[in-house]
């Protein structure tokens, strides 16, 4: 396995991923590179298709001769080219068995090629996806980035599909040029002529084929992409009876699909028949100048035959040049796109001290800390000059208007971005001097969109392999689903904690994500738990028991009161916002004032504004039974929530 | 536990290979346009294939063995004819090309918005038990397998066929005894290509599922790159990332093993024929049973009938493929839609006050226990109803029965005294819309949004509710006194691009929040006289929260509106409150009634009123 340029973060790389120079040059070092990189596979790709080749040549080779030697003489009566009958019979088998290994030994060796520069790739850009910072995230599109790994990865290693095969048609027309000059020289120009022609014809076939292809295809997607959406609206539509509408839209696309297709077929109606016919025409003027020279005696039958014959075996393998020329372009643009993403470099270069688990809540600051991002204005300020900190094992909660900065301040105590200016300290060390894994193993952050991995429920809970002895027992994860109040939700799922969780946690509600997302947080045994809106789905009385039961647990199971984590959370609930030991208000990326929410009430005015409106906000809601399915009936209820 | 579920799609028609045809023509009669012009033009173009052959046992036999030393001159003539039956052969097999292609993509686009539109005709129960990306594939992928096989193995059969039948004839015309010996070496080939080429198949479909897997392992180290760094998990991502992409690698060399070996045993056959070829018909030719010449273009002849020998296993796997794909597709064509129109056209329903009732319903979802009991109901007309209950009791069921999502068990749903049955769903549509929980967007600006709810009148003998999609001005103009006319003028005035905001895929770019705004405007514009209004549970922002309360209210204003709450003032503020437990309606009244009655309604209050306070 090759060692990837820039695949770690810090090291910096020997040489980068992208290429340069002109289209040739570039096509060549795709083409190189990906070879060179498995120099044995390669070595016997290619020799076992020059075998293939140097066969093919002599198949026909071997027939003239015994055409010519056997068969010809035989049915004039020769009684010893009689004799020579079951030779000839065996010569040829013998040819036709090294043809057989060679043809399946060319296909194994390619096709070990292709999926071997294929995982290379799809490594490269994951390795990458796992090791560079949130900042890069933000700016690249998931879909793009799924589309790196998937689509430009095919198309990047397309042509190495039939590479080998055309690298040993190399061989076989030398060999064939060779064999037929030594036969007539005539009759090798004539046959020869047909190959660079037929060349020819596949280039232009493929650079028109190309084109065509693709637009069928990105319409393919298109097609896709608005019946997804249509179905997915499917309530919607049916609600507002647009049903006809839809199927306008629809139509129009699977139309535009259906003349793209269309015309893929009237590139291929013209260039077929030529391709086809060339190998043929071939063997016609084969015959055409044979006839001259036999009438001379320069060449017998079988030569011709010979000749004509071979030209017929090169059909097919003449197209291989044709498959590889027309891949490259796309190749070069599979590769490009793939090297943009080996050569990002990430600015958060991982830290080395380590933080010591101490049996209390982690110590938070934060100095004088500046985030700023660029936009279309120039650049803003996120956060300017906030100064603040956690004492152990206390409950704050951080409250200010959307855009204020509450997002952006708690991400950066998972490290998630790190500041422009200052410094974030956690027991008093600067966060990006830490490791990282002694900083995730002792900070868990919650965020509000939560991810859920398509693994079971144990493995959501612990983030670890099945088998590794630092995993959390049961008991441990039973414990932490306990206190996020979903314990009851995965005893009802076939399987407890073996259950599958569908892509995305597709089987769970809103609410019962969240929570279990919380359990993932807990398990860990946090010294910092940041919780960024992280319960917004979830019943407001569920989330009391969930934060009220977060400071009984705290305080029951150590005897001194700052033995728990250290709890930053940010809420839009009045009723969770009482539940901390301090509110920090935030405003305009700047902390406004900080105290018990008593003495906010008293002091800042913002703050009373803020609170109140949380309060009415609070006030309609209405009695509702629970955020999601009652669990005696999970089923109809989850059928009831699948339509949108 | 049995989920509820309507009509399953049929998963595959149960119509054999001849029937899918049949069926399969009736939807899209465009294949069979003009099937024998193109039948004869192929037949032409595929007798162009044994030109070559005969011209070569032509040459030698009669021109270069000829008696008395090689005639150049037959040879020009006879090369000369052969080069012009070659171009006419090759325009053919150009005009047979196109003409598929034309008629077959007709074809299969009809096909892809007929089943399109059938999915949209389907119940929510239905659609709601396909899983979406299955529906998705029904006209996507499986449309494609028959697309793909039209493209390439349609013609490849149509020619391979009528080749190998040139080929043996004429075979036969020049030795029987060849031929037969041809036959009998390829034979024993087909009998075990068949069997292969299904584990080549099997392997490609261990491939496309490991393929699926690692994209899927893939995706979550982009979508979910926040949690993995935040819980420092990169390693064990990259671990199963790496596994995921062996497995793949593994499964694509497995299934390039296995076509490397079918492949290379059909060439072996072929090469070890043409051996038995040259020995066998030597031996004939002693007997003066074949010329050189003949024997010569013989080999020529096996070269035709091995491509498509070698070729035919393949194309029947793509024929099989592409008929489960058509099966599939003619299964979402040809299953039931459980709501339709009234068969005899029903009564008009015009626009009215909206009156609802419900006349001792009951109702079940197929295969599951009642939800709902002996419903009697009435929803006066322009009155704001709110239903509360707990989860699980029934509200849901109620509102889809209001807007026909389903149909009652037993009883009768009512609008202004008629039986939802007997109006046209057309009708109806434009009379009741549902406000969905979660305000579904279409990607594009705010305003085509918001316009999406537009009823135009409609051309006159069409069918449908909604007209044509108004233009992007139109649309500008809709939306801009749509949300001045719910009081929402100062959210509009707070995004940077007003109306014209892209909402980017399922208006993900907007908060919930501000995609429940979006929707309301667009239900305002639909202007039905009955509202179904899902409310959110999600906790949004005060002062979005604020705004969608405000827009609820002027939206409300003057409509039948039915509402399932789950905020208490929506309850205070409705005339009436109608209380659901266990399938049964158990209480009816107005706030303050329902409250001083003592009963369901007022300990559910007590219970809110103790949790906030």
């Amino acid at each position: 396995m090759r060692v990837r340029p820039g695949a770690d973060d810090g090291t910096p790389a020997t040489r980068p991923a992208a290429l340069t120079g002109g289209v040739v040059r570039r096509s060549a070092q795709v083409v190189w590179r990906g070879m060179a990189e498995h120099p044995r596979t390669y070595v016997a790709a290619v020799g076992l298709s020059a075998v293939f080749g140097a066969a093919t040549v002599a198949v026909s080779q071997v027939l003239g001769r015994v055409t010519d030697q056997v068969v010809v003489p035989a049915l004039a009566g020769d009684a010893d080219a009689r004799a020579r009958i079951g030779l000839a019979g065996l010569a040829l088998v013998v040819v036709a068995v090294v043809l057989a290994l060679g043809v399946a030994g060319r296909r194994i060796f390619a096709g070990i090629g292709y999926a071997d520069i294929g995982a290379d790739h799809r490594r490269g850009v994951t390795r990458q996806y796992v090791r560079l910072p949130m900042s890069w995230h933000r700016a690249h599109p998931a879909g793009q980035l799924l589309a790196n790994a998937s689509s430009d990865v095919e198309a990047a290693t397309g042509v190495f599909n039939p590479l080998p095969f055309a690298l040993g048609v190399v061989v076989m027309i030398v060999v064939a040029a060779v064999s037929l000059f030594l036969v007539d020289g005539w009759l090798a120009v004539t046959a020869l002529t047909v190959l660079p022609l037929a060349v020819a014809a596949n280039v232009v076939f493929q650079r028109y084929m190309t084109p065509a292809a693709t637009r069928a295809q990105q319409l393919r997607a298109r097609v896709a992409d608005v019946a997804h959406e249509s179905f997915e609206a499917a309530l919607l539509v049916k609600s507002l009876g647009t049903a006809d509408r839809e199927e306008a839209r629809f139509a129009a696309e699977a139309d535009a699909l259906r003349a793209a297709n269309v015309r893929v077929g009237q590139v291929r109606a013209v260039f077929d028949p030529v391709i086809d016919m060339l190998p043929n025409i071939g063997t016609l003027a084969v015959l055409l100048v044979g006839a001259h020279r036999a009438a001379s005696g320069a060449v017998g039958a079988g030569d011709v035959v010979g000749a004509g014959f071979l030209l017929t075996l090169m059909a097919v393998p003449v197209r291989a040049f044709g498959w590889v020329l027309g891949e490259l372009p796309r190749a070069l643009v599979g590769y490009d796109r793939i090297a943009r993403v080996l050569d990002a470099r990430g600015d958060m270069a991982p830290g080395s001290r380590p933080l010591p688990r101490a049996p209390r809540g982690l110590h938070v600051a934060l100095r004088d800390v500046t985030v700023t991002v660029p936009s279309a204005e120039g650049p803003v300020d996120l956060l300017a000059g906030v100064d603040l900190e956690l004492a152990p094992g206390r409950t704050v909660a951080l409250v200010g208007p959307t855009g204020a900065g509450k997002s952006t301040l708690v991400g950066l105590l998972a490290r998630l971005r790190d500041p422009s200016r200052g410094a974030v300290l956690l027991d008093g060390v600067d966060l990006r001097e830490l490791r990282p894994d002694d900083v995730a193993a002792q900070v868990a952050f919650v965020a509000q969109q939560t991810f859920v991995f398509e693994d079971t429920v144990r493995g959501n809970v612990t983030l670890a392999d099945p088998d590794d002895p630092e995993a959390p027992d049961d008991d441990a994860v039973w414990a932490a689903l306990r206190a996020a109040r979903v314990d009851h939700v995965v005893r009802a799922l076939p399987g407890g904690l073996d259950a599958r969780l569908g892509e995305r946690g597709a089987n769970l509600s809103g609410g019962q994500r969240q929570r279990l997302a919380i359990a993932r947080a807990l398990v860990r045994r946090p010294r910092l738990l940041v919780l960024d809106d992280a319960t917004s789905a979830v019943d407001p009385r569920v989330e009391q028991q969930i934060l009220r039961g977060l400071r009984s647990a705290r305080d029951a199971a150590r005897t001194d009161a700052d033995a728990g984590p250290t709890v930053l959370l940010v809420a839009y609930r009045m009723s969770s916002v009482l539940l901390a030991d301090e509110v920090v208000h935030l405003a305009a990326g700047r902390v406004v004032d900080r105290g018990t929410h008593a003495e906010l009430m008293a002091r800042d005015p913002g703050y009373a504004d803020l609170a109140t409106a949380y309060l009415r906000e609070s006030e309609r809601r209405a009695a509702d039974d629970e955020d999601e399915p009652a669990d005696d009936e999970p089923a109809v209820e989850d059928a009831e929530g699948v339509v949108p | 536990m049995s989920a509820p579920q309507g009509v399953r799609l049929e998963t595959t028609s149960t119509l054999g290979p001849l029937a899918t045809l049949r069926r399969g023509l009736q939807v899209s009669p465009q294949l069979a346009q003009g099937f024998g012009v193109t039948l004869l033009l192929a037949i032409v173009a595929a007798g162009g294939r044994v030109v070559v052959p005969i011209a070569v046992q032509q040459t030698i036999d009669t021109g270069i063995l000829a008696e008395g030393g090689p005639r150049v001159g037959r040879v020009v003539a006879l090369v000369s004819f052969a080069a012009l039956a070659l171009v006419v052969a090759g325009a053919c097999s150009a005009a047979v090309n196109v003409r598929l292609f034309r008629r077959s993509e007709a074809g299969l686009a009809r096909l892809r918005v007929t089943a399109f539109r059938r999915v949209h005709d389907l119940s929510v129960l239905t659609q709601g038990t396909e899983r979406r990306g299955s529906l998705v594939s029904r006209v996507t992928s499986d449309v494609d397998t028959i697309s793909l096989f039209v493209q390439w193995g349609g013609i490849m059969l149509l020619v391979s066929v009528l080749q190998i039948a040139v080929a043996t004839s004429l075979m036969l015309a020049y030795s029987w005894q060849l031929a037969v010996v041809v036959w009998l070496a390829f034979l024993p080939l087909v009998l075990v290509l068949r069997p292969a080429q299904r584990r080549v198949s099997a392997a490609y479909a261990t491939v496309r599922a490991r393929t699926g897997a690692m994209l899927g392992a893939i995706s979550e180290a982009v979508v979910g790159a926040e949690t993995i760094k935040a819980y420092g998990i990169g390693r064990r991502t990259e671990r199963r990332i790496e596994a995921a992409i062996r497995s793949t690698r593994d499964a694509q060399v497995g299934a390039q093993v296995r076509v490397a070996t079918v492949f290379s045993s059909g060439v072996l056959v072929a090469n070890l024929v043409l051996a038995a070829v040259v020995v066998v018909g030597t031996l004939l030719g002693l007997d003066g049973g074949i010329t050189a010449g003949r024997l010569l273009a013989f080999l020529f002849l096996v070269q035709l009938f091995t491509g498509p020998v070698q070729m035919a296993t393949e194309i029947l796997n793509e024929l099989q493929n592409a008929l489960a794909g058509w099966r599939r597709v003619l299964g979402v064509i040809d299953t039931e839609a459980e709501i339709t129109d009234p068969p005899d056209g029903g009564v008009p329903s015009p626009r009215g006050p909206g009156r609802v009732e419900l006349r001792g319903v009951d109702f079940a979802y197929p295969g599951g226990p009642p939800v709902l009991r002996d419903v009697d109901l009435v929803v006066p007309a322009r009155a704001r109803v709110a239903i509360v209950g707990a989860t699980g009791s029934g509200k849901t069921t109620l509102a889809r029965l209001v807007t026909r999502l389903v149909d009652p068990v037993r009883g009768q749903v009512l609008l202004d005294g008629v039986d939802l049955r007997r109006i046209r769903l057309a009708d109806l549509r434009a009379r009741v819309v549902v406000v969905p929980q979660e305000g579904f967007l279409f990607a594009g600006t705010i305003a085509s949004n918001v316009a999406y709810g537009l009823r135009r009148a409609r051309p006159a003998g069409t069918a449908g509710t909604a007209g044509p999609a108004v233009g992007p001005a139109e649309a500008a103009d809709v939306a801009t006194r749509a949300f001045a006319e719910l009081d929402l003028a100062d959210w509009l005035a707070d995004l940077p691009d007003g109306v014209l905001t892209e909402v980017g895929e399922r208006g993900e770019r907007l908060s919930a929040g501000e995609r429940q705004l979006v929707a309301l405007a667009r239900a305002h514009v639909a202007g039905a006289d009955v509202l179904v209004l899902d409310e959110a549970t999600s906790a949004v922002d005060p002062a979005t929260e604020v705004r969608i309360a405000r827009a609820q209210e002027q939206l409300t204003a003057g409509r039948t509106t039915i509402t399932i709450a789950h905020r208490l003032s929506t309850a205070e503020a409705a005339d009436l409150v109608v209380v659901v437990a266990e399938g049964r309606v158990v209480e009816v009244g107005p706030h303050g009634e329902l409250l001083a009655a003592g009963g369901a309604y007022a300990a559910m209050y007590e219970a809110w009123l103790a949790q906030t306070r």
